[in-house]
């Protein structure tokens, strides 16, 4: 087997861990701005390694370049999406949940 | 000056877009790049001081391996929370102020945070950070305030 193709599926692997991991975040957190932390960060780098990995079995060519682009624009786009989100939240006092104290 | 630069990076990133070099595509590029950069040159570069840019940017891309690490970290820390059977999380609101100048500045700080260990900007303007932490630990990050002595680094003590 080639070697590319061993990285590219490392990085591929990861990259979908990361994403599911999100979703069961998602799931599993209790209020909304907990559930905003999974799917702002690790969904970010899960979409970034797959991206990465199909970058490496590409090689460099054009296809890789625009990969690239895409990947730049994610990590300006979705920390500003999600910080627009939360902001809104925010200003609509939606109250954050709050840890029980311990008897 | 600008609608120059603007001119010129609009058409690489058309080429780059593109890939082909027939008549037509080439002649269509350049009409769209010089209506674009016609339209938003003044909003695309502005007034440049080109010392404290080029400046800034070096600094910037010595900035980054530092950020790209932390991002590592906080996806690991998030992935640990998520999956750990016990929920350790214990979120809460902190507010800190700045004294950042700059638009650039605010916006690296605030997406910088989004995306390193546990904390989410909530809001930020130019008096203060709203901070949402998922756990105790995070908060301390905040508070020692590393990459607030970095971004400013990046910015410079004049502001533009």
């Amino acid at each position: 087997m080639d070697i590319r193709t061993i990285i590219t599926a490392v990085f591929l692997g990861m990259g979908c861990f990361f994403i599911i991991v999100t979703s069961i975040g998602i799931v599993r957190f209790p209020d909304f701005y907990s559930r905003l932390h999974p799917a702002g960060k690790t969904d970010t780098v899960g979409q970034a390694l797959v991206l990465i990995g199909l970058m490496i079995y590409e090689g460099f060519s054009m296809i890789s370049i625009k990969l690239l682009i895409i990947v730049i624009f994610i990590f300006i786009a979705s920390p500003t999406a999600t910080h627009a989100v939360a902001q809104a939240a925010y200003l609509r006092e939606v109250r954050p949940w709050k840890k029980k104290e311990k008897k | 000056m600008s609608f120059l630069i603007t001119a010129i990076a609009m058409f690489s990133f058309w080429i780059l877009l593109s890939g082909e070099f027939t008549f037509i595509l080439i002649t269509s590029g350049i009409v769209a790049s010089l209506i674009v950069a016609y339209l938003s040159h003044d909003i695309f570069i502005g007034k440049p001081d080109i010392k404290i840019e080029t400046r800034r940017v070096f600094k910037f891309i010595k900035y980054l391996p530092w950020l790209v690490w932390k991002v590592i970290l906080a996806n690991f820390e998030i992935a640990y929370l998520v999956l750990h059977p016990k929920m350790l999380i214990d979120p809460q609101i902190i507010r800190f102020e700045t004294d950042l100048k700059t638009d650039l500045g605010i916006v690296t700080l605030a997406n910088s945070i989004t995306l390193t260990p546990g904390t989410i900007t909530v809001e930020a303007n130019k008096e203060e950070f709203v901070i949402h932490a998922i756990w105790q630990k995070s908060v301390e990050g905040i508070i020692d305030g590393e990459m607030q002595r970095k971004v400013k680094e990046i910015e410079g003590e004049k502001s533009v």
